[in-house]
């Protein structure tokens, strides 16, 4: 069964959100929402890695040894200025989006299983993902225009 | 007479449920004035809080000398409070009221007249214009204009030049009453009637001092309390205010803390089946989200986080569970904390849970601060747009693209209107050079001050500002334009429970001061702006071409004016909208069919999570079908971004006093309002200031990461390890736009941050450290009469007003107005 290195997959990706959306808001400290809510998804995705302990103890966690071609890493180090935010929240974004999907998956294998467990915490934590690409979302597009138009 | 200084809510009058309050008239005239020496009585409204008190202004000799309240109004029953009696006229009568347009020449304001001074701000937009387009532009205004100047602005900014950077100071004051409402019933608009008051069995003030901030809606309340079927109160304020005082319940809730508060009251009624399940299934949706939310918080859990005590909360929960009606009023604590948006809406989600909307004594009144904020709101001169419209309803931009005679893309809905604090933060980075600021004082009154008048002074930014008098922000301006205010302008606006009234022109403004509406007209018109056709976009003549327009812009919104008109707001009372054919007479509460404004045609939003403010947008919301049902909106708590540690160990929180106004640009006029509250003090309690070695009007100061105040000390009945300033206190007095060697304004201290949802800015919670400067040469400037009385009473000479402060007070025993009904006109 190879459903451990999805899990692997998607505790590696949600370490690497947490500890990007933190970058990201002490980068971005001089834009308060952003400074404090990227704070409070960072925790999120602590919670979500720490909420897959029991699945992990039961069916283990597993490298990939597939080469990888896009993969989860954590942001570098952040840019500055007002286009800087936007490609910021923007990389913010795609790990985040990777992390959804992957959680999609892990459903798909829990449904086959039939393990309940598996299910709530992919219900609960999905949706919290979710609702982590909406505000990136949100505040992307409100952010875009005087980014792209005006600001130099 | 009594003296109004020393007794600001009068003389009682007791009712009954569901009986009339009784009528009291109160006046006050010029010193040595009778009511033989008045020429004219001009009909009018109080603009000095939100609450909207009806009156006429005595004019004499072309001059204002005096108020008395109108009894035949409904909101106010004849009644004024101490700003209305000595602030609203006087308040206009400052002998440094600008007279003449000023523009600035190197470091120095000088007296131009109009034409120059609008010829440079012209030049200037069309220069940006052509160069960086209209995101160059932001405008911020007020909660103090008339709807006419408003929607004038509005137009303006997104028809006709296509900027989404509009918002108004409401921002800091309405922001969230307007963010509850929609999330929870799809639109904006004001459940409950002040006539709540008359009919309920339990009053719940949810960080609403409104002893002190609206005195006469206070007046009804103690005249209920007075009576002889007294409602239950419960108080939820960090602070021992005078409702608090006369509470049942008073939870003194620890800042930054209110969500779980709530989510503890919420949970008490589901454990314990305070509900009614059958409106519940029919007219809401979340019951199970919200539910699986608040299941932590119990009564014990509470206790750790709030710092209140658990019987407390339990008795709270069991009159907001069982009285028979109960009404809510919400204002600053809960909407300038940590989780604003969430906190009202835990309000509007215990009504929902006991179906109690839309009956006599059942209502949620999600307050405003300010006289004309609704306003704002409603015609889209903030972050709103016209009649409540929504941003992301393609429908309804095509409408107001045919109201205005514009393409629809003239009209930014790409995303939400920009917010004040995003305003001043592209300000801050140079994308925003034009900003025009009306009748408010962002200098003073937006959080962490130092850094807006860092912003306002750059000297890439290009500043307009026109106001009354000469404020601290207008000294940082490159055009000052002189306004006409109060009584030397005709306009109408809406109170918070949506009573329209008119205000006519009483005298002339001074020197050539000219009334907000005339001066943008003048700018739209040297603009050019036009419609598609040609056409003039702006061709009003004067404010009632305004109110018709607007009259147009709300038809079959739940806003809806088309049944008003200048004549009938004229004699009798206000009137509470919707007024339409179907309603001639106005409406007193809204949702007691139970069918809301959420239908995915009709809903001003679509809604947002409320911890994140994630928007849900029109795919997710249509699937969630709402259909007309409310929605049970929960979020989890959250602590406080800036709680107190080592270095800053007190939690700071800002606030008003009864007798001042915002930055007192009027009150602070008006002799017998100064003199009772002439100056900035903070508070602390007896608990903090005797482990400080502070006593009764010592020098202190106070200091957060962002700045510091210097001012002396009031030991006063406040929650240990609280400490409260008021926030009227800038510089002007001393014609700076900063602090010389004494900071006095309590927004020095304030952080950038603000609520995901409403983005209104968090005033009630930061951390500080107080520290002794030096001992005191009497008692501090505070009022002894209402919240920041002193602990130890004997110590301070009681606040009183003299003669000066005396007014005129009748309890007549005619017969009270009622709303809804066709009015009696006198
Ligand atoms: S309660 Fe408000 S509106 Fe009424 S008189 Fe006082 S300040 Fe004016």
């Amino acid at each position: 069964m190879l459903l451990p290195v999805y899990l692997g997959l998607l505790h590696r990706s949600e370490q690497s959100l947490a500890h990007s959306f933190r970058q990201v808001a002490d980068g971005h400290a001089a834009e308060p929402d952003v400074l404090h809510l990227c704070r409070t998804l960072a925790g999120q995705c602590d919670a979500h890695a720490e909420a897959l302990a029991p699945i992990i103890d039961r069916y283990g966690e597993q490298a990939d040894d597939e080469p990888d071609r896009l993969h989860a890493v954590a942001l570098g180090s952040v840019r500055s200025g007002p286009l800087g935010l936007l490609r910021d929240l923007q990389d913010l974004y795609l790990l985040a989006s990777l992390v959804d999907i992957t959680w999609t998956l892990v459903k798909q294998a829990g449904l086959g299983l039939r393990d309940e467990e598996l299910l709530g915490i992919v219900a609960d934590c999905d949706a919290e993902t979710g609702v982590q690409l909406s505000w990136l979302r949100t505040r992307m597009k409100q952010a875009a225009p005087q980014a792209l138009v005006v600001a130099s | 007479m009594p003296d109004r200084i020393a007794d600001i809510w009068g003389q009682r009058t007791p009712f009954a449920r569901d009986e009339l309050w009784p009528v009291r008239r109160d006046q006050k005239l010029a010193e040595g004035l009778t009511d033989a020496d008045v020429e004219r009585w001009v009909q009018s409204a109080c603009t000095l809080c939100s609450n909207g008190c009806a009156c006429d202004i005595a004019v004499k000799d072309g001059r204002m000398v005096g108020v008395r309240g109108r009894a035949v109004d409904t909101v106010n029953h004849g009644r004024l409070g101490p700003k209305g009696l000595f602030g609203s006229w006087q308040g206009m009568q400052g002998a440094d009221r600008l007279t003449r347009p000023l523009i600035r020449v190197g470091e120095e304001l000088v007296e131009t007249d109009w034409d120059t001074a609008m010829g440079r701000i012209v030049e200037r937009s069309r220069q940006l214009l052509a160069e960086k387009g209209p995101l160059s532009h932001g405008f911020y205004t007020s909660g103090q204009l008339f709807l006419e100047e408003y929607y004038a602005l509005a137009i303006i900014g997104k028809a006709g030049l296509g900027t989404p950077h509009m918002d108004g100071n409401t921002r800091l004051c309405t922001a969230t009453a307007a963010a509850a409402m929609k999330e929870s019933f799809g639109s904006d608009g004001q459940p409950g009637s002040y006539e709540d008051i008359d009919s309920c069995d339990a009053i719940v003030l949810y960080g609403h001092n409104m002893a002190e901030t609206q005195t006469v809606l206070w007046m009804r309340v103690l005249d209920r309390l007075a009576g002889p079927d007294r409602p239950l109160v419960v108080c939820i304020d960090p602070r021992e205010t005078e409702v608090a005082r006369v509470a049942d319940v008073h939870l003194p809730v620890r800042p930054g803390t209110n969500l779980a508060l709530m989510n503890g009251l919420v949970r008490e009624l589901l454990v314990h089946g305070w509900v009614d399940e059958d409106y519940l299934a029919a007219h809401t949706i979340g019951l199970e989200e919200l539910r699986a939310t608040v299941e932590q918080w119990t009564p014990e859990a509470v206790v750790r986080t709030c710092g209140v005590e658990a019987d407390d909360v339990r008795r709270a929960a069991e009159i907001i569970g069982t009285s028979e009606r109960v009404l809510s009023t919400v204002l600053q604590g809960f909407y300038q904390a940590s989780q604003a948006t969430a906190s009202a809406c835990q309000v509007n989600n215990l009504h929902l849970l006991r179906g109690m909307l839309g009956r006599p004594g059942c209502g949620v009144l999600q307050m405003n601060g300010q006289p004309t904020a609704q306003n704002a709101r409603e015609t889209g001169a903030d972050g709103d747009l016209p009649g409540f419209r929504n941003w992301e309803n393609p429908e309804h931009i095509a409408e107001l693209a045919a109201l205005w005679g514009v393409d629809v893309d003239r009209i930014p809905h790409w995303s939400p209107p920009t917010h004040a604090m995003q305003i001043f933060r592209y300000a801050e980075q140079g994308s925003i050079e034009f900003l025009w600021v009306s009748a408010t004082n962002p200098a003073v009154s937006m959080p962490q001050a130092g850094r807006i008048r860092g912003i306002l002074g750059r000297p890439e930014l290009f500043l307009v500002v026109q106001d009354l008098y000469l404020t601290e922000t207008a000294l940082l301006a490159d055009v000052v334009l002189p306004a006409a205010g109060w009584g030397e302008k005709q306009g109408a606006f809406t109170n918070v429970n949506r009573t329209v009234h008119l205000s006519d022109k009483a005298v002339e403004p001074p020197g050539e001061a000219r009334s907000d509406l005339d001066i943008f007209l003048d700018y739209g018109r040297r603009m050019d702006f036009r419609r598609n056709d040609g056409t003039p976009l702006l061709d009003w003549a004067g404010p009632e071409d305004g109110f018709r327009a607007w009259q147009e812009c709300t038809r079959g919104r739940l806003c809806d004016y088309t049944g008003l008109s200048y004549e009938r707001l004229r004699g009798g009372s206000g009137i509470p909208w919707p007024c339409n054919d179907e309603h001639p007479d106005g409406t007193v509460r809204l949702y007691g069919d139970a069918v809301f404004p959420t239908a995915l045609d009709r809903a001003e939003t679509y809604g947002h999570d409320l911890l994140t403010g994630a928007t849900v947008g029109a795919t997710a919301y249509s699937a969630m079908r709402v259909d007309g049902r409310a929605l049970l909106k929960p979020a989890p708590y959250a602590p406080p971004h800036e709680g107190p540690d080592a270095e800053y160990p007190l939690q700071y929180t800002t606030g008003r006093t009864v007798y001042q106004f915002h930055t007192r640009t009027r009150t602070g006029r008006a002799r017998q309002l100064q003199a009772a509250a002439p100056s900035a003090w903070a508070e602390i309690s007896r608990h903090d200031a005797s482990l400080l070695g502070i006593a009764e009007g010592d020098l202190i100061r106070v200091s957060s990461r962002r700045g510091e105040i210097v001012v002396p000390a009031r030991v006063g009945d406040i929650r240990p390890g609280t400490v409260f300033a008021p926030f009227h206190y800038g510089y002007w007095e001393q014609n700076r736009s900063g602090p010389g060697e004494h900071p006095t304004a309590a927004n020095e201290l304030t952080a950038t941050e603000w609520d995901p949802v409403s983005k209104q800015p968090l005033f009630k919670v930061a951390a500080v450290r107080v520290e002794k400067v030096a001992d005191g040469t009497g008692p501090a400037p505070a009022p002894t009469t209402a919240a920041s009385r002193p602990a130890t009473p004997g110590d301070v000479p009681p606040t009183v007003g003299g003669r000066d402060a005396e007014a005129r007070e009748e309890a007549t025993g005619e017969a009270p107005p009622r709303a809804g009904r066709p009015a009696e006109v006198s």
